[in-house]
């Protein structure tokens, strides 16, 4: 089946800079697709190139196997059956709830029309807001009705930039798995923006990191936490810290605090071309307090998480590593505690690749 | 709690102030005047307020296109010119309807060179070529020179409405042309109600060009009964009414609109330009040039030529002094005005209750009565004032001054502040519109309240407000007859008391070298501040 | 440059205190336009040492402001340019009469106020203007005949807005009676080759361009017109001659109410009223002197004399709301 979006090695920006080069990427109909990355890494340009607000300088892009975008092609946007939710909503400020969400339906049946805006209010639970004017809403209310006036001419696919951005955590978490139920409901194929990777975790099927104009990985949250392709992915997504180590001769991993006997997962491209000198990514979860543990480290630094508390600890090389400790371990800084390694997936990538 | 009950004490004052001459002509309805109305009845009232709805509604709706349309070709496309129209567009401003309507006259009419030339090759009477002074010709007058009322202030709104309303138009299915008119038109609408309620008001008031045209609208009948019967009584009962009719179409017009906002998120950058291309361009070329030039070239080429002829016997070095005070004037009144708006403006962003709003929407009702009987009512009051703050002033500082309001410049401006201040307050109330209340509050969290955040913050986002409200306050003073008449000192004659002599007595060409230094002494601020507007 | 600096520090002055005038100013309201009292004013100032003010205005403004003022007004002289406002002027109590052998002696009754609260200073003739390569002059008569279906078509008219046509009009009413003054104003507007005119300088050259062949004009515009364009086919006809003659009215002023230097206001108008301002007066506007002891102009002259109607000017500003409202029953605009 051919894919629901195929963009080839786009080139896109602007005369004096390059934001996105070589872009490539797939999408599946059904799908949730998210592209993570840090600010400026030029995520949202790729959502404009898709959109069609940014014209591509090179490569294609296709939707539905038909090209919108190419150095010779330019569909304009009202023509990609694509939908839109704005970083900032761009909801018309002078439309009623009603309205912004019927806005995009033009033609057909007004009974059809009235049908499906109101399916779209009671499915994001705004029917009691019809009336009301956005800046009458709050802003989760207001992210819903510019997805729902998104989702309502039913596009092929949906664009969100950095849909939650605006929300405080906690309503970025419950509406984010929300707005994940309604698009699946939806049947919608989805490709998302954001620089939170709790929300790129919570909503997407596939993520693509991105760095520097183009996508580093694209796969399952799980294999991106726990296996990245390379250094920037490891460091971008979830926490900690490379330790130096070597490759013993039977395989195993020799780190300062001990062997390492879990999984090692080195990425595939770096074989070959190293002497043993890799540097292995400890995260909080695989340095654990004990007591008992011969090894000791100090407390550099700590982060009080509720039922946890993340320490930044000082081994005795001077290196760092991070341990996430229940939070009745209460110790104070400078105090030396006890620690050991309890890693099932070990990341490690050759010394200076 | 003080600063509060602050602006609205200003809000109420700035409003019993402007609104002291409307009462004194409401006031007329105190003595009757039925042998007029029931003459008026019985003969040509009903004329006149079909003449006049027909006007003001096709004068609004041809404004309201070739504003709108122009604004938009020069705010969001890219052709050639493109600069230059954008600024040049608003120049028929500066021709007053009253000339410009007698060019047209003495162009088009039987008489007119154009005519007589025509008739001179074909040999034929040619009886059957339409009459210039006729309702249609009136139409095309009036719109030509209030269009850029609209023009202006749609031109502002679009530049300011960003690209990102625009966008989620199109993603949501619209062509360029339909997100404007679907999105950005919709959104420009207090701008588009603040020009088209000058145009209203304007057209409502005008006595010089329909005289021209022979077209008899309330107004004629204002003076008719002022004039003609000698019932000033009559005369502002008219014009009361016409003013009631203003006012409940402008709060109608903000009812409907209370709820709704017009501005979007901000800070997502001004929307690429539309390049148009191949034969688009040249029609875009071709209707910018065409109003600018039916109404600005044409006319002033004509009276041009008309100057030239007399300029020799009639230009002298008393021009210098006309010029002076018609710009000093035009320049304090436009300062005045800006400063008063901006302090109505905040008030009512503090206090948006109804109360306040009528207030506001009561200071600004000046524009809508006819100039002289406004004079009357201006003057009044002042005279009001003059016989009684002397004894005021004796009784409380031992002071005994003479006359102090009537005859100094001071008093001027305060007619011109009641007369003018819808045309400023229109694009500052516009402008205002587009701070939301969020940037008030970052910037007094960073330290910027009060006269800081007016300067550091508000004023520099309020610019294009304040330049387009101060360009049309100058022009429009500039070519203010009644008032500046009925108040000037002596021998402050300007520029337009210069026009008033000369057409009393009928000598259209003759006046036509004052109209050509008023509108070349408007073109150099106008360009200034379009400028500072762009 | 130093002229421009003055102008700009008395602008500054000026903002916020009225200009001193001396006690023996003379303050005129004028509805006179500035260039033709100016020089008479001037003259009168070079002659007496006694300085004019002046402020322009129309008469409707000038008079309510008068009427604001009270007994706080500066001025001391109401001029206007018809007698219908001088009437009206009377009524509102705006000025108080004067006795003056000299006034009286120089201006003919009919064109005074009995009572002497106005005096008329020059007179305004409106008469018929012909195309004479349409019109024979044999074949005009009256303002009246100009109502006679022959005319059909033919006749051109100033709007009746302007206080001129509503004077003639009055006239007519304290001559014939309103009924059959409204039967001939019907008459002249089922003439009319064209909407009316917004001016009388309009109306002469659609005549001369042969739009239409006959009107009523003022003399000084048409004096004004063939100065300029004198080859136009156009001439005056005096009309009612063996009648009550042609319509007259004046140009005149009284002194106010509320006059601060009474007896300087009737100075002046006995000195525009004397042979030598009469002239002044007059001939700046192609007009006819008040003063029958002073020629007119040689180019208003060589328009020939004529008999003129000899009833009080005041009738026009008594019947002229009378009059208004006949215009507006017969459908004159």
């Amino acid at each position: 089946m051919t894919p629901l979006i195929e963009i080839d090695a786009i080139r896109a920006g602007y005369s004096d800079h390059q934001v996105i080069a070589g872009f490539s990427l797939r999408l599946q109909s059904g799908k949730i697709g998210c592209l993570l990355g840090p600010s400026g890494c030029g995520k949202t340009t790729v959502l404009r190139c898709i959109a069609g607000f940014e014209r591509v300088i090179e490569g294609e892009i296709r939707l539905g196997g038909q090209t919108v975008s190419s150095d010779s092609v330019h569909v304009p946007p009202e023509q990609r059956r694509v939908g839109m939710v704005f970083q900032d909503y761009a909801l018309f400020p002078h439309l009623t709830v009603e309205q912004n969400i019927g806005f995009g339906l033009r033609g057909g049946l007004a009974r059809s029309k009235t049908a499906r805006i109101k399916e779209l209010l009671e499915t994001t639970g705004l029917t009691s807001a019809r009336g009301s004017y956005p800046h009458e809403l709050s802003g989760g209310q207001q992210q819903r009705v510019a997805l729902a006036r998104a989702l309502a001419p039913k596009p092929e696919l949906l664009l969100l930039d950095e849909p939650f951005s605006n929300l405080d955590v906690e309503l970025r978490e419950r509406l984010s798995l929300e707005v994940r139920d309604i698009l699946k409901q939806q049947h919608s194929t989805a490709l998302m923006v954001t620089h939170d990777q709790h929300e790129a975790f919570a909503m997407a099927d596939e993520i693509g990191i991105m760095a520097d104009g183009r996508i580093q990985q694209w796969d399952t949250a799980y294999s991106i936490y726990h296996r990245p392709a390379n250094r920037f992915v490891a460091d971008f997504v979830g926490q900690g810290v490379f330790v130096p180590g070597k490759i013993g001769s039977a395989g195993n991993v020799e780190i300062e605090l001990g062997n390492l006997n879990g999984e090692i997962h080195l990425p595939a491209a770096a074989c070959g071309y190293f002497n043993g000198e890799i540097d292995v990514l400890l995260r909080p979860d695989d340095v654990v307090h004990d007591d008992a543990s011969p090894m000791k480290a100090t407390v550099a630094h700590k982060a009080f998480r509720g039922a946890e508390i993340l320490y930044t600890l000082r081994l005795p090389s001077g290196a760092r590593v991070l341990a996430l400790v229940p939070s009745h371990h209460n110790h104070a800084l400078g105090t030396d505690i006890g620690i050991r390694l309890e890693a099932d997936h070990v990341i490690a990538f050759p010394r200076g690749a | 709690m003080s600063a509060v009950t602050g602006w609205r004490v200003a809000l109420f004052t700035i409003a019993v102030l402007a609104t002291a001459p409307l009462a004194v002509i409401f006031a007329s309805f105190l003595t009757p005047a039925d042998d007029v109305w029931r003459h008026f009845a019985s003969t040509i009232l009903s004329g006149l307020i079909f003449n006049t709805v027909v006007l003001a509604v096709a004068v609004g709706a041809a404004s309201a296109m070739i504003g709108v349309g122009l604004a938009w070709l020069v705010a969001v496309c890219e052709f050639p010119g493109r600069r230059l129209f954008s600024w040049a567009l608003i120049l028929p401003l500066a021709i007053p309807a009253y000339v410009f309507a007698f060019v047209v006259v003495g162009l088009f009419d039987f008489t007119g060179p154009l005519q007589t030339w025509l008739r001179g090759i074909t040999g034929s009477n040619l009886t059957w070529l339409p009459e210039v002074r006729s309702r249609g010709g009136i139409i095309i007058v009036m719109t030509l020179a209030l269009y850029p009322y609209v023009y202006l202030l749609a031109r502002n709104a679009f530049r300011t409405q960003g690209k990102r309303m625009l966008e989620a138009g199109r993603i949501l299915g619209l062509s360029s042309l339909g997100a404007f008119i679907h999105v950005a038109l919709p959104m420009a609408r207090p701008w588009i109600a603040a020009g088209m309620s000058l145009v209203l008001m304007e057209t409502l008031a005008d006595f010089g060009a329909v005289s021209v045209f022979n077209y008899d609208t309330l107004t004629i009948g204002i003076y008719k009964a002022w004039y003609g019967m000698f019932s000033l009584t009559a005369a502002s009962q008219i014009a009361s009414i016409l003013v009631l009719v203003a006012l409940v179409v402008l709060l109608l017009e903000q009812y409907t609109r209370s709820r709704m906002r017009f501005s979007g998120p901000g800070a997502s950058g001004e929307a690429p330009r539309i390049v148009l291309a191949g034969w688009h361009r040249w029609v875009a070329v071709a209707t910018c040039t065409a109003v600018l030039s039916a109404g600005f070239i044409i006319p002033v080429i004509q009276l041009a030529v008309w100057a030239a002829q007399v300029a020799g016997e009639d230009l002298d070095a008393r021009y210098l002094s006309y010029l002076w005070r018609t710009l000093f004037l035009a320049g304090l009144a436009a300062t005045a005005i800006c400063a008063v708006s901006l302090l109505l403006g905040y008030a009512t962003r503090k206090h948006s209750d109804l109360a306040s709003r009528l207030a506001l929407r009561f200071s600004t009702l000046g524009y809508a009565v006819p100039g002289a009987v406004l004079a009357v009512g201006i003057f009044i009051c002042f005279a009001w004032m003059d016989a009684r703050i002397p004894d005021w002033l004796r009784a409380m500082a031992g002071l005994s001054p003479g006359a102090l309001l009537q005859g100094s410049v001071m008093a001027m401006l305060c007619a011109y502040v009641i007369r003018f201040l819808a045309v400023g307050f229109g694009p500052i109330e516009g402008a205002l519109h587009r701070i939301t209340h969020s940037v008030d509050e970052a910037s007094v969290l960073l330290g910027q309240a009060g006269w800081r955040l007016l300067a550091r913050v508000h004023l520099p986002m309020l610019r294009r407000g304040l330049a387009a409200g101060a360009i049309l306050v100058f022009i429009d003073v500039m070519k203010e007859m009644p008032i500046t008449l009925m108040t000037r000192p002596f021998g402050w004659d300007t520029l337009a008391v210069r026009i008033f002599e000369l057409t009393s007595e009928g000598q259209w060409e003759r006046a036509a070298l004052p109209a050509v230094v008023l509108v070349i002494a408007g073109i150099v601020p106008l360009v200034q501040l379009t400028s500072a507007s762009e | 440059m130093q002229a421009f600096r003055n102008l700009v520090l008395a602008s500054l002055v000026a903002l916020f205190s009225a200009p001193p005038a001396l006690a023996q100013d003379v303050v005129v309201y004028s509805a006179r336009i500035e260039q033709l009292i100016r020089p008479l004013f001037e003259a009168y100032t070079e002659e007496t040492g006694i300085r004019v003010r002046f402020i322009t205005d129309r008469e409707g403004p000038l008079m309510e402001r008068l009427r604001a003022e009270g007994e706080n007004t500066r001025a001391d002289i109401l001029l206007t340019v018809d007698a219908g406002n001088l009437w009206q002027a009377t009524e509102m109590q705006l000025l108080q009469p004067v006795e003056s052998d000299t006034l009286q002696r120089n201006i003919p009754s009919h064109l005074r106020d009995p009572e002497g609260h106005w005096f008329g200073l020059s007179v305004r003739a409106r008469t018929i203007v012909y195309n004479t390569d349409r019109v024979e002059a044999s074949d005009l008569t009256t303002y009246e005949d100009l109502a006679n279906a022959k005319w059909k078509g033919r006749l051109c008219l100033r709007t009746s807005k302007k206080v001129y046509n509503q004077s003639l009009v009055a006239m007519m009413i304290a001559e014939h009676g309103e009924a059959r003054t409204e039967e001939i104003v019907r008459g002249w507007v089922k003439n009319l080759a064209t909407p009316v005119y917004p001016d009388d300088t309009k109306m002469m050259e659609a005549i001369a361009a042969g739009r239409c062949d006959v009107g009523i004009a003022n003399t000084y515009y048409f004096g004004r017109l063939k100065q300029r364009s004198p080859d136009l086919p156009l001439a005056l006809f005096w009309p009612n001659q063996s009648g009550t003659g042609v319509h007259v009215n004046v140009s005149g002023a009284g002194v106010t109410r509320y006059a601060g230097n009474r007896d300087g206001a009737i100075r002046l108008l006995e000195w525009l009223s004397s042979p030598k301002a009469q002239n002044l007066f007059a001939d700046a506007n192609l007009e006819y002197p008040v003063n029958p002891a002073v020629e007119p102009d040689p180019l208003v002259a060589s328009w020939g004399s004529f008999k003129q109607n000899r009833i009080n000017v005041a009738k026009a500003g008594e019947l002229q709301t009378a009059a208004v409202m006949l215009m507006d029953r017969a459908g004159y605009r």
